[in-house]
């Protein structure tokens, strides 16, 4: 289809501002801008086309099965929405006198309060915009704690090989040299190599509960004392709080300090790739290290000062409050029951059908299946089998990962939807295999339905072309 | 597989050619079709010292990247900066696209001879 | 019905019998009887949609909104007209995740394709990213981009927006890169004698946090003469109307992408968006978008250079930013669609007027003066007695005035604000000063 750029035409557009009802005042010659920037003239009608178009060939949680492990595609509830979208909202200036934005500050203080009980922390901060945002900032509670005491010496952070890449990522971005720990057969962290590569430079442990391979990590209080008495704190990694919510807190297992992904576990939509919301909650020992903002204040006496302007992505903290009153005192745990129920049922109706399951019995709200042993007997691969699902209309499970499963793909179909999807889903698979044992050709020339083919990666890496060439260049 | 008897390797996978205290070093054959289709090289700057055994530069496939380690340690002389605009001449002639040419050589890293090193890609499988 | 459960409760027993499950604790049975929680948490019981919405609804409500809002600061109340938040609402593009399965994900992809092609138009940059959380970490972000082992000092104008000036900090910390805040010398940036072989870059902002233009060309020339780059934090909206930062020279363009048909909506969501030329592409962090093509030779878009991000590099990654801002990213686009070139210009231009109304008219009130002097865009700042009252008193009458600040007030005038209500808030402030003629 055109690109906007293509649908464009010089003229056209709409009027949308009176004339200037002041002396006109023109920019200073120095500084006035000499070519127009080459953006879209269309009318509003072609525009609203256009969009249709563009949202046609896209797939929402709206539009189908989303089950893309460590992503918890969970519906959105329109109330979130309808909140989210009140002037009393959306009309609010960052820097409105605190008189004037009670209603605000009560939805941060009850977001707050609602997410400490649900992870037995002390104190949350709602500043971060993303998971990976969190992770950085509650990285950076560990740094300052340390520095604080005058013990520099910790400089490493442990990962386990199974974790996913924003965490070695975001503790290298705070300064910290990372260690990998090895994952033992059974998918959990060793506690023999957790207990050899803890030591005086021991900053903290980043870990996910349940893990992501879909885990629980039984010996949780075992890995959490280790930790602690090596000197080191034990960051959570929220990814994957939806299994448990309710169930079991983070606190409890003996975190220090966690990050939450509203846009995962709390129901706010993704948005096609943002906006997110990446809390963080800690102990309370934890709290004069809290991020504030220069303009807006609240930062602890030790502040790491702030990772983003402002308060926070305001919005995504209305839709999330929308959910977490809707779910009160009892929906977490049902819904976590129901999101790990789920789970379980399809991984059981798909080992049914013939596939291979990472790690055996029982798993929490994911589970990875692995390919290997398919891929040796028919060439088909995990990409491909994920290629043919999109022909059937689901969003494949996320594909090569965790990195420590071969052919790996993690399903997480999360609690809302019904039994009759999981066994369509189910079935979609069974068919899948069929096919990479009668004609894996099919599988690997999919999918056949869609828009576009399989898209030449290798060439858009080699020769980026990242934006429109217009045709007088 | 193509390992030229002239060249010396390391065991993870690049060649080396010293001629008159330069050091020519590449990614072995073995290398680059075990990393696929080769988008981008990052390659250090005339000038940087590298060290045998530590990555000088890596490679970038479309979901992969490698370090390339240095089989020796000195200074930086040159670097191949077609392979910026065509990184796909390391698929296409591995022994030719040389990455990195090092003086003022101090050290190495342990070497194999073609022979040696065929037998190790052969345990490498 | 906790947690929107679509399946009946007898389904579920079901599903259990499948599984051969007596019920949720052998579901559980991995975590530890210390850590199971068998009581409800300590929050309030479940609300109906209806009660939940009454309560949200309620908190709106003890918010006070604005009619009139003088005040910017780095978030600005522009006209956003209707079609932007009706396209922008469409449920297949505020339900998808990231674009991962690119077949299925075109709609999603060429919109991030088509932002990146208006971010370079504004900018005047080659390439751009698909967004990060806000300006500030943009800004932040664009510094890390150049970051080397030789240089390691990040300089900033101390005319910066305090926020970004703080959030540049606190990146820092955790890289251990030195950051040096120049002093301000009439409200502009002062760099004399600063940039020196340890400086990776200079970041200044355009308009500055007071609303002055700085000399752009003139900093990017002092950045380069030492060998650092210089990143450029514009307010996009003044681009139809001022020069683009690539004109000027700057390396890296980053700002905060609000004004571009985003609500206010107390601080967040907003967007970052960042970009730079085509020599410095592949340091950009997060999402970029590629054209290429299918077997079929069919134009089709994918997430491109992956190998830079986290999820590949890990520890080695430069940035660990994943989710970003799409959906804030696809409401820009729909807004700078709306508005064309034209309509931009148009946006621009009252707002430089409007704003030079209100000053002017501010300024010929006695006690009243400009703080600092030459030119400004769409901000200023105003000294004059008894700012407090003089809040107080627009406050009275639906007017957000300008910011409290160092002892004066930040005004800033966009394109909404009515010659009208200009007039009636220099009157109120004639009056709280009680000057009668």
């Amino acid at each position: 289809m055109e690109l906007i750029f293509e649908r464009s035409r010089p003229g056209r557009g709409s009027d949308l501002l009176p004339p200037l009802d002041v002396p006109e005042c023109p920019v200073p010659a120095q500084f006035a801008r000499k070519q127009a920037p080459r953006l879209p003239e269309i009318g509003e009608s072609d525009l609203s086309r256009h969009y249709q178009a563009l949202a046609r060939r896209a797939f929402g949680v709206c539009d189908g099965f989303y089950p893309l492990g460590s992503c918890t595609m969970k519906y959105n509830p329109k109330l979130g929405e309808a909140a989210a979208a009140l002037p009393g909202f959306t009309g609010i200036h960052p820097l409105q006198p605190a008189h004037t934005v009670k209603g605000c500050q009560l939805v941060m203080a009850q977001a707050e309060y609602a997410l400490c009980r649900i992870t037995g922390m002390d104190r949350m901060t709602l500043q971060p915009a993303a998971g990976a945002h969190g992770e950085f900032a509650g990285l950076l509670l560990i740094k300052a704690y340390h520095r604080h005491r005058g013990d520099k010496a910790r400089t490493v952070i442990l990962v386990p090989d199974s974790a996913h890449g924003t965490n070695p990522a975001s503790a290298a971005m705070a300064g910290f040299t990372v260690r990998n720990l090895p994952s033992t057969a059974e998918g959990l962290v060793d506690l023999e190599a957790l207990k050899a590569a803890c030591g005086p430079d021991t900053a903290g442990l980043m870990l996910t509960n349940p893990n992501t391979v879909g885990l629980f990590e039984r010996d949780i209080l075992e890995i959490t004392k280790i930790v602690h008495g090596a000197g080191g704190l034990v960051y959570y990694d929220g990814a994957n709080l939806n299994a448990v919510m309710g169930v079991a807190r983070p606190g409890d297992m003996g975190f220090d300090v966690c990050h939450l992904n509203l846009h995962k576990t709390f129901a706010t939509p993704h948005g096609g790739g943002g906006p997110g919301s990446g809390p963080v909650g800690c102990k309370e020992f934890l709290a004069p290290f809290l991020p504030g903002s220069a303009l807006c204040g609240n930062g602890g006496d030790h502040s790491i000062g702030q990772v983003r302007a402002f308060h926070a992505n305001f919005l995504v903290v209305v839709k999330a409050l929308a959910y977490l009153m809707r779910l009160g005192s009892t929906g977490p745990a049902e819904a976590a029951r129901g999101a790990v129920l789920n789970a379980n049922y399809l991984k059981h109706k798909l080992e049914e059908a013939g596939y291979a399951s990472a790690f055996p019995g029982l798993c929490m709200h994911e589970f990875v299946l692995t390919l290997e042993a398919l891929k040796k007997e028919t060439g088909v691969s995990a990409l491909d089998v994920a290629k043919a699902m999109l022909d059937d209309g689901i969003h494949p499970p996320t594909m090569y990962f965790p990195l420590i499963v071969h052919e790996a793909l993690m399903f997480e179909p999360t609690e809302t939807e019904t039994p009759e999807t999981l066994d369509q889903a189910a079935q979609v698979m069974a068919d899948i295999l069929r096919r990479a044992k009668e004609d894996p050709e099919s599988l690997h020339a999919a999918p056949h339905t869609t828009v576009v083919g399989r898209p030449d990666e290798t060439a858009a890496a080699r020769h980026p072309v990242v934006r429109y060439v217009f045709p007088e260049e | 597989m193509n390992i030229p008897n002239e060249l010396q390797y390391t065991k993870s996978h690049e060649w080396l050619l010293v001629a008159d205290g330069v050091a020519t070093v590449g990614l072995t054959d073995f290398a680059q079709d075990a990393l696929g289709d080769i988008v981008f090289v990052n390659l250090p700057q005339p000038g940087d010292e590298v060290s045998a055994g530590e990555a000088l530069g890596d490679v970038e496939s479309v979901k992969a990247v490698s370090d390339v380690i240095s089989p020796v340690s000195g200074v930086v002389l040159e670097v191949n900066e077609e392979l910026l605009d065509n990184p796909a001449l390391v698929n296409e002639d591995p022994y030719g696209a040389w990455l990195v040419r090092v003086e003022q050589l101090t050290g190495e890293e342990e070497l194999l001879d073609a022979a040696a090193y065929e037998a190790h890609c052969a345990e490498e499988g | 019905m906790g947690g929107y459960l679509p399946a009946a409760p007898e389904e579920r027993a079901r599903q259990y019998e499948a599984l051969g499950l007596s019920g949720p604790r052998a579901l559980y049975r991995d975590v530890p009887d210390q850590v199971y929680l068998d009581a409800p948490l300590d929050l309030p019981a479940p609300k109906s949609e209806l009660e939940a919405r009454q309560s949200l609804e309620h908190l709106a409500a003890q918010n006070v909104r604005f009619p009139t809002i003088l005040r910017g600061a780095g978030a600005y109340d522009h006209y956003i007209p209707a079609a932007v938040s009706a396209i922008a609402a469409k449920e297949e593009f505020v339900t998808a995740y990231t674009p991962y399965q690119a077949e299925i994900s075109q709609g999603v992809l060429q919109s991030i394709f088509e932002f990146q092609t208006m971010i370079c138009e504004l900018t005047g940059m080659d390439a751009a990213n698909a967004s990060v959380y806000d300006g500030a970490s943009a800004a932040a972000e664009g510094v890390a981009m150049c970051r080397d082992r030789k240089r390691t000092k990040a300089i900033v104008s101390g005319a910066v927006h305090p926020d970004v000036i703080a959030t540049i900090r606190t990146y820092c910390f955790g890289a251990d890169t030195e950051v040096v805040v120049t002093t301000v010398k009439e409200g502009r940036t002062d760099l004399t004698g600063l940039v020196d072989d340890q400086t990776a870059c200079v970041y200044i902002q355009q308009p500055n946090f007071y609303g002055l233009l700085e000399d752009g060309a003139a900093l990017a020339a002092a950045a380069h003469a030492g060998g650092a780059k210089l990143i450029a934090g514009v307010n996009p909206i003044t681009l139809g109307v001022l020069e683009s930062p690539a004109a000027w020279g700057a390396d890296i363009a980053v700002g905060e992408g609000q004004p571009l048909g985003l609500p206010l909506s107390w601080g967040g969501p907003y967007l970052g968006f960042m970009a730079t030329t085509q020599a410095m592409m592949r340091k950009l962090p997060g999402r970029i978008v590629g054209q290429t093509a299918d077997a079929q030779g069919r134009r089709a878009f994918v997430l491109t250079m992956q190998a830079r991000e986290q999820h590949i590099r890990r520890e080695k990654a430069s940035s660990n930013v994943c989710s970003n801002e799409a959906l804030c990213a696809l409401t820009a686009s729909v807004y700078l669609s709306m508005m064309g070139p034209g309509g931009l210009r148009q946006v621009g231009e009252q707002c430089f007027a409007k704003a030079h109304y209100l000053a002017d008219a501010l300024c010929a009130l006695p006690g009243v003066r400009l703080r600092h002097p030459g030119p400004f865009f769409h901000e200023f700042v105003t000294d004059l007695p008894a700012s407090a009252d003089v809040l107080a008193g627009l406050e009275a009458r639906g007017i957000l005035g300008g910011l409290p600040l160092e002892g004066g007030l930040l005004w800033c005038v966009t394109e909404k604000q009515t010659r009208e209500e200009l007039d009636k808030a220099v009157s109120i402030v004639k009056e709280v000063l009680g000057i009668w003629n």
